[in-house]
């Protein structure tokens, strides 16, 4: 099927619409090269196992791609530690299990500050789980699972095409910040098929230029890279460094999305695929009169706490859905203050609501609090 | 519009490139298309399915719950999607391997002996574009045309040949029923 896909990507200049259906985990692939990813080492996971494949073709066929399957998923986020160092558009992908155990070298990046581009197409957990669409990885994924003290941006997307544009836009972001960004998909979203407008090929050479990579110091002093700081003033300085670092992204780069939320008494918050899903139930309900809205948040960190808490000088409902028991709720609550009111209702392990199931749970809810 | 089909058969029946197939021809006609293969832990000869949604408007789940159309090629699809049918829905199988026949009385239902029919084709190959074929000129959910260029994007570019059969297959069927 890669081959396939990668002889369809000729398509938009013959066919109708300039766009490619394409796999989810296959436009992850061709995004990270179109964004001047050159460097991808993996270990298979199902369900991303599509990413692999198709960057072990796709990069062999553009000039200076490197793509390696690794021993273990530990062995794979340290080969990328080592191109980014080396000044490298680097990216891994893996699922749930495996991105625990990349957790060490996420953490490494953090304190390197090397930039670089994590997914994880999701699935059901704890342990080895299943091979079903969860969102069980928020956690991971928003606090660290990693040591020390350290954020990651985190982007979730909902549909294949902004899958495209955010793993274009999460290395430029990961270079700005000099910060790993974790993609935060999800079983479904990696083998749904959609069509997509690819965005352009960046130029390498045209990308700015880096003045902390490690490219042997010929004709110039030598650069330092290292994560251990043993007197605790300097790794105090380096820690006020970091988050100072973070308080910028969390000013600059919040990302969320909303619709129907001018007349609405009821809010639903949900993120990616979960989003989409309660979307589609929102508008079976609005046709019968109720006033519900939805806010999604795409920046999972920074998490659009303002834009919540904006919203509870309308709104005093606010119903949280997700594919987990749980987890972006506790953000929610942060973000409301002790304002409004709070619902959850979530499905864990890999079960996927049709949208009819969602408007039903919602729609009792709304006439339990007497809001139509 | 929201049109959800859901394809079936065993592993190697290629439904999923029926799926493929239709999105794609979903997406030359300028509409939105979900594709989503069925994803289990399953080795070849198990089952496989596809569900494809193509809809005027922005689509929520690329999961079908009731389907419109379900295109059955084998006997255990029929027992596993029968009942998740719409009322009114209809269905196409393969007469050719499903002896069975749905005990609802709510649906439509159209046989078409696909591996029969593909005695007729060189190489006795293509019976789910053949199945393909009778499925869109039931449903008209895409045209004749769009899924002939379809083919020709997918199949032509590698090798025109197997686009020259795959696109007597897709005219077998069509001719097939009336």
């Amino acid at each position: 099927m890669a081959s396939a896909l990668l002889s369809a990507q000729k398509l938009p200049l013959r066919c109708i619409v300039p766009k490619v259906l394409m796999r989810g985990n296959h436009v992850v692939g061709e995004a990270a090269v179109r964004a001047g990813c050159r460097f991808y080492f993996g270990y298979p996971i199902t369900p991303q196992n599509e990413v692999p494949e198709y960057m072990s073709e796709r990069l062999s066929k553009v000039e200076g791609g490197v793509f390696i399957q690794a021993e273990s998923e530990v062995a794979s986020i340290h080969m990328v530690i080592g191109a980014s160092m080396a000044g490298g558009r680097a990216m891994t992908s893996s699922s749930g299990p495996g991105i625990s155990l990349k957790q060490e070298g996420i953490s490494f990046l953090s304190a390197l500050e090397l930039p670089a581009v994590i997914v994880n197409m999701s699935r059901g957990g704890p342990g080895l789980g299943n091979i079903a669409p969860s969102q069980s990885d928020y956690f991971q994924a928003t606090r660290g699972g990693g040591h020390g003290d350290y954020r990651n941006i985190v982007l979730a997307p909902n549909s294949c095409q902004e899958l495209a544009d955010l793993t274009y836009e999460a290395f430029n972001l990961a270079d700005k910040y000099r910060t790993p960004v974790i993609i935060l998909g999800d079983g479904m979203l990696g083998q749904m098929m959609e069509p997509v407008e690819l965005p352009p090929e960046v130029q390498i050479k045209k990308l700015p230029h880096k003045d902390w990579t490690l490219t042997g110091a010929k004709g110039r002093p030598s650069r330092f890279l290292r994560s251990l700081i043993l007197d605790p003033f300097e790794e105090e300085e380096h820690n006020w460094k970091l988050m100072r670092k973070y308080e910028r992204i969390t000013k600059e780069e919040v990302r969320w999305e909303t619709s129907f939320a001018d007349d609405s008494k009821l809010m639903v918050v949900a993120f990616g695929i979960a989003a989409r899903i309660a979307k589609g139930a929102i508008k079976r309900l609005r046709d019968e009169g109720m006033k519900i809205g939805i806010i999604r948040p795409i920046s999972l960190w920074p998490f659009p706490y303002k834009a919540i808490k904006e919203l509870t000088k309308k709104v005093k409902h606010f119903f949280v859905f997700e594919m987990n028991m749980g987890q972006m709720l506790e953000d929610v609550k942060l973000a409301l203050e002790g304002n409004g009111e709070v619902h959850f209702y979530g499905r864990p392990g890999g079960i996927i609501l049709t949208p009819l199931e969602v408007s039903r749970v919602i729609s009792s809810y709304y006439y339990q609090k007497r809001l139509g | 519009m929201l049109i959800k089909t859901v394809f079936s058969g065993f592993g190697g029946q290629g439904v999923i490139m029926m799926g493929y197939l239709l999105a794609t021809a979903g997406m030359y006609e300028e509409k939105n298309v979900t594709c989503l293969p069925s994803y289990g832990a399953e080795v070849r000869g198990g089952t496989a399915n596809c569900t494809v949604v193509i809809s005027t408007e922005e689509i929520a789940s690329p999961v079908a719950s009731e389907p419109e159309f379900a295109v059955l090629m084998n006997n255990p699809s029929l027992f596993r999607f029968q009942n998740q049918v719409q009322s009114g829905g209809t269905i196409f199988l393969n007469s050719s391997m499903i002896e069975s026949r749905p005990i609802r009385g709510d649906l439509e239902i159209y046989e078409v002996p696909v591996n029969d029919l593909a005695k007729k084709l060189s190489g006795n190959k293509g019976s789910n574009i053949i199945m393909l074929g009778a499925f869109i000129k039931k449903t008209g959910v895409v045209s004749f045309e769009t899924m002939t260029h379809a083919l020709k994007e997918i199949f032509g570019a590698k090798n025109p040949s197997i686009f020259k059969s795959n696109k007597a297959a897709l005219q077998l069927g069509y001719d097939y029923l009336d």
